[in-house]
C-alpha cells in the first residue's frame, strides 16, 4: 500500500545550518518570523511546526559561541501565540524532562492543546549535564545513565495527568449547575524521581492529549521511543542510515505490544530545490559555503575532534592528532560518541580530493539531504518513505523566515499530484494529521 | 484635582462570580478554548483599558462541581491573545514558589517579544499544601518565606533580562559574528535557595524589564513591594492605611485598587445576579462606581484593577459605559492611542541595563 508522507517545519536553529548572513535572512526572535514560517507550513498542509530548545547558550573553549544564531524565545509561549494565527497546523515544543516538573509540563502542554483545539505535541529531550544544570536549582543532579529513567517517569506522570479526567468528567450543564464531576482530575504517583498527588485542572482536549515526540539517538533513547513516543525526530536523513534506523526502531515496538503505524519516524532533512538538477547542485554548494566559514569549520572540527584546534588554518590540512571524547571543548550541543571512524573517513576524502579542512567540512558534513529540481526532490522523498527509510520528514530551512517557501511552492504540489501527500486537511487535530489514535 | 488613572481588567474563568459560567450568554466551552478571554480582552482594548491580568494558581481550582473546575495556564492564555491585540498590556499570574526561576523569566521575556513589549507578570507565591503536593519537591513554606524568595526571583529575572544588552545581536558578516559576546553576561546569582549562572537564553525583552506586578493582600507581601512596578491593593477597606504601608515599603510603584464589580443599573437585576457571589466591592450602576473611583483617586491610588463578576456581562458595560464616563470626568486617558510598550503606556521609563558599560546604551 502506498504510504502517505508526513511533513514538519523546523524553525531555523542555532547551529550553522542557519545562514544568518544572507541578505534575505530575517530576525530569529520577532514573532513575525515565526508567523511567516507557520503560515507557510500551513499553506503547505504540513503536519506540524517544530521548535527546538537549548537551556544554556552554547560555549566553545569556555566562551559563548558567537558564530551561529544565538538567543531564542521559549517554545510553549511562542506556540500558544501561533495557535491564534493558524487553524490546523500541529504545534510541537521541545521541552526538557530533566529540568522541569511533570505537573508543570502537563499543565502548560495541555493548555497549548486546548488553545489550539488539539494541535499540541511535546518533544521530550533529556539533556542532563552539569553545564546546563548551572541555570537550575538542583544543578547537574542527574547521572547520564538516569536521564531516560527520569524522562520515562516524567512522561508516565504527565500522561497520567492528561488522562486524569474521563470523557464524561467535563459536564458543562449550565442549568443543573454542574461544570465537572466531583473527583475529576484526581491523581497520585510515586517513583524514584517523583512523589506527586492532587488534582489536575484540565480535561482532555479535542485530540485527547498532546502527541509525544522523542529525539535521542542512543540505545536507551530508542527504547524509550519504542515504549512511549508517537513520533521520532531522528538525525538519520540519508537513505541507507534511514532504513537501518527505521528497521531498528520499528522492530522494538512488538515488545511493547505496539503496531508499526503507532510510531512515525521523521528524520531532520535539508532541501535545495531549483529549476533543474544542475542549478540545484550549484545553489546547494553556495549554501554550504555560506554555512561553513573558516572559523565555523574550526568549531565543527573541534566538535568532532574534542580538541582545541584554534591553531589550525581552515584552508590548510586536517589536524594530525587523534580525536578525544568528552573533553568539554564544546558545551551545550550533542557531541560524537565515536568520532574515530568519521575522522578516518574525513582524512581519506581530504587526501583523495586534495581538500582543505574547510572544504572537507563543507563536503563531508554539510551535504543537504535532497538536492535537485522539484521533480527530483519529490521523487527522492517519496522513495525514502515508500522504501521505509522514513515515514516523513522534519524540514530544516537554512533561511529565516522564508526558507520553506520554495519547497511549499514547488515540491508540495508534486507530492500531492503523486497522491502521497494531502491537498487539504481531512481533520482538525494533530492526531488526525498523523493518523494516530487518541 | 483629578488625574489620569491606570485601568486594568482581571480575566478569571468566566468572571469572578462562581456562577458566571452558567449564564445563558456564555458558552462554557469557550472558557477552555480561550475564546471568552480573547473577546473580553479585545473589548477592553478597544475601550482603552491599559492592561489585562490573568488569574492562575499552580494547583487546579477547588474540586467543587458547581464551579469552573478547570483553568488554562495564564501565560499560555496571554500568549494566545497577544497576536489578536496590539495595544493592551498582558500580565499573566506566575507562581514563583515552585517553578524554576530560569524558566519563569524566559517565558515572561518571550511574552514580551511576541507582544512587542506589552508583557508583565503578576508575581504570586504559594503556601498551599495542594501546590506543594502536585510538584512534590518541597514542603509548603510560610508566606514570609515565600515572599522573601519571590524578591530573589524578581531580582534574578531582571538580571537575566539584562544579561543581554539591547544591542548584543550584531550580525557582523565581516567577522562572522552573530552576537558580540562582550555584550552578553553571566549573572552568577546566588540566593539562599537557588543559584543561576546565566546568561538568559532569550535576548533582552523589548521593554528591558517586563512589568512586575505584585498583589499586596497580606503583611508578608509588603516585602516584595520594593521590587514592584505596579501594586494591586484588593478591597476598599482601610484604603488609606494600606496605601501608606505600600508607599512606605516600596520605592515608587504605581498602586491600583483592585475591586470586584458587578455592573447593572437595574437594581433588581443586580441583586439577582449577585446571589451566590463571594464578595463584591461594588454592585450597581457605573455612575456610582465612577464616583467611588474619583474618591479613590483623591485618596491617592494611581489606578483601578477591575475584577468583573462576569466577563460576558460586565466587560461590555465597563467598555461602553464606565470608561467613557471616566474619560468624561478626566479620570481616564483616550481610548485609542499609538501602539506603544506597556511601560511607555504607564509612563515608566525603559530601564537601563546594569551590565552595559558606559556610552553604549
Ligand atoms: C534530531 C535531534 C534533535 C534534537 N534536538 C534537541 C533540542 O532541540 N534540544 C535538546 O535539548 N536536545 C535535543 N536533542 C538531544 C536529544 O533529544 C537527547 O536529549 C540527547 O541526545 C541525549 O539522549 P541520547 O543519548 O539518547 O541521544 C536532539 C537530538 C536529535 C537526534
Amino acid at each position: 500500500m502506498t504510504k502517505q508522507i508526513h511533513l514538519a517545519a523546523h524553525f531555523p536553529g542555532v547551529n550553522n545550518t542557519t545562514v544568518w548572513s544572507d541578505p534575505e535572512s530575517g530576525s530569529q526572535i520577532d514573532f513575525a518570523s515565526f508567523r511567516h514560517l507557520a503560515e507557510t507550513a500551513e499553506r503547505g498542509t504540513f503536519d506540524f511546526f517544530f521548535l527546538a530548545e537549548g537551556l544554556r547558550l552554547r560555549e566553545v573553549k569556555g566562551r559563548i559561541h558567537d558564530l551561529d544564531v544565538v538567543g531564542r524565545p521559549e517554545s510553549l509561549t511562542v506556540l500558544s501565540a501561533l495557535a491564534a494565527v493558524t487553524t490546523h497546523l500541529g504545534l510541537a515544543a521541545t521541552v526538557n524532562s530533566t529540568f522541569n516538573e511533570p505537573y508543570e509540563l502537563a499543565k502548560r502542554l495541555a493548555t497549548l492543546d486546548h488553545l489550539s483545539g488539539g494541535r499540541a505535541a511535546w518533544n521530550v529531550v533529556t539533556s542532563w549535564d552539569a553545564f546546563t544544570g548551572e541555570n537550575f536549582r538542583r544543578g547537574g543532579f542527574l547521572d547520564k545513565a538516569d536521564r531516560y529513567v527520569r524522562a520515562q517517569e516524567s512522561l508516565r506522570i504527565v500522561r497520567k495527568l492528561w488522562n486524569s479526567w474521563t470523557a464524561d468528567d467535563l459536564v458543562l450543564a449550565q442549568q443543573a449547575g454542574v461544570f465537572a464531576r466531583e473527583g475529576a482530575g484526581a491523581f497520585a504517583d510515586e517513583g524514584p524521581h517523583f512523589d506527586v498527588r492532587g488534582r489536575f485542572g484540565l480535561p482532555p482536549s479535542p485530540q485527547g492529549h498532546p502527541v509525544v515526540i522523542q529525539a535521542g539517538d542512543s540505545d536507551q533513547g530508542r527504547e524509550f521511543a519504542a515504549e512511549s513516543a508517537e513520533v521520532i525526530f531522528s538525525r538519520h536523513g540519508s537513505f541507507e542510515a534511514g532504513q537501518t534506523f527505521y528497521k531498528d526502531v520499528k522492530a522494538r515496538l512488538a515488545r511493547y505490544g505496539r503496531a508499526e503505524e503507532s510510531l512515525k519516524i521523521m528524520p531532520a532533512v535539508t532541501v535545495v530545490v531549483a529549476d533543474n538538477d544542475a542549478e540545484a547542485e550549484e545553489k546547494a554548494r553556495h549554501i554550504r559555503e555560506q554555512q561553513v566559514s573558516g572559523p565555523t569549520a574550526i568549531v565543527l572540527a573541534e566538535l568532532l575532534w574534542g580538541r582545541d584546534l584554534s591553531a589550525y588554518d581552515p584552508d590548510g590540512p586536517l589536524p594530525s592528532e587523534d580525536p578525544v571524547v568528552g573533553s568539554g571543548v564544546t558545551q551545550g550541543r550533542v557531541g560524537f560518541n565515536d568520532p574515530g571512524p568519521i575522522v578516518a573517513e574525513w582524512r581519506a576524502q581530504a587526501e583523495a580530493n586534495g581538500w582543505s579542512l574547510r572544504e572537507t567540512v563543507i563536503n563531508q558534513q554539510n551535504r543537504q539531504t535532497f538536492v535537485g529540481s522539484a521533480a527530483t526532490v519529490a521523487e527522492a522523498m517519496n522513495r525514502h518513505v515508500q522504501e521505509d527509510a522514513a515515514d516523513g520528514f522534519v524540514l530544516v530551512p537554512h533561511l529565516t523566515p522564508g526558507g520553506l517557501d520554495p519547497f511549499v511552492d514547488q515540491v508540495v504540489p508534486l507530492l500531492r499530484e503523486r497522491g502521497v501527500f494531502r491537498s487539504s486537511y481531512a481533520g482538525t487535530t494533530l492526531r488526525d494529521h498523523l493518523g494516530l489514535t487518541r | 484635582m483629578s488625574r489620569r488613572l491606570i485601568t486594568a481588567l482581571d480575566i478569571d474563568g468566566a468572571g469572578g462570580h462562581p456562577a458566571a459560567w452558567r449564564g445563558s450568554e456564555i458558552d462554557p466551552a469557550a472558557i477552555l478554548s480561550g475564546e471568552l478571554a480573547v473577546r473580553a480582552v479585545q473589548r477592553a482594548e478597544a475601550a482603552g483599558v491599559d492592561l489585562a491580568t490573568f488569574a492562575d494558581a499552580l494547583e487546579a481550582p477547588a474540586d467543587v462541581p458547581e464551579r469552573v473546575g478547570a483553568r488554562l495556564d495564564a501565560i499560555g492564555l496571554a500568549a494566545r491573545i497577544a497576536p489578536v491585540t496590539d495595544r493592551i498590556g498582558l500580565v499573566p499570574t506566575l507562581t514563583v514558589t515552585h517553578t524554576e526561576p530560569f524558566h519563569l523569566q524566559a517565558s515572561v521575556a518571550t511574552l514580551d517579544h511576541i507582544s512587542s513589549g506589552r508583557a508583565g507578570w503578576l508575581v504570586d507565591v504559594s503556601s498551599s499544601e495542594e501546590a506543594a503536593a502536585v510538584i512534590g519537591r518541597r514542603e509548603p513554606a510560610p508566606a514570609a518565606e515565600t515572599w522573601r524568595e519571590a524578591r530573589y526571583v524578581v531580582d534574578v529575572s531582571r538580571r537575566l533580562w539584562d544579561s543581554w544588552e539591547d544591542d548584543a545581536i550584531i550580525r557582523d558578516a565581516a567577522t562572522g559574528r552573530f552576537v558580540d559576546r562582550e555584550r552578553i553576561h553571566y549573572v552568577d546569582f546566588e540566593s539562599p535557595s537557588f543559584a543561576i549562572k546565566g546568561p538568559s537564553i532569550v535576548p533582552r525583552p523589548p521593554q528591558g524589564h517586563p512589568l512586575t506586578v505584585v498583589r499586596v493582600a497580606s503583611e508578608e507581601a509588603l516585602q516584595a513591594v520594593g521590587e514592584a512596578d505596579v501594586v494591586l491593593l484588593p478591597g476598599t477597606a482601610d484604603l488609606a492605611d494600606r496605601l501608606a504601608a505600600v508607599r512606605a515599603a516600596g520605592s515608587k510603584p504605581r498602586v491600583l485598587i483592585s475591586v470586584s464589580v458587578l455592573l447593572d443599573g437595574n437594581t433588581a437585576n443586580a441583586v439577582r445576579r449577585a446571589d451566590g457571589a463571594e464578595q463584591l466591592d461594588h454592585i450597581g450602576g457605573v455612575e456610582r462606581l465612577a464616583d467611588l473611583i474619583a474618591e479613590w483617586s483623591q485618596a491617592g491610588v494611581d489606578g483601578i484593577h477591575l475584577r468583573p463578576a462576569s466577563l460576558e456581562l460586565d466587560v461590555p458595560v465597563i467598555a461602553s459605559k464606565l470608561l467613557p464616563l471616566l474619560r468624561e470626568r478626566r479620570l481616564a486617558g483616550p481610548a485609542v492611542g499609538r501602539a506603544v510598550t506597556l511601560r511607555t503606556r504607564l509612563g515608566l521609563r525603559h530601564p537601563a541595563n546594569r551590565y552595559a558599560v558606559g556610552g553604549r546604551q
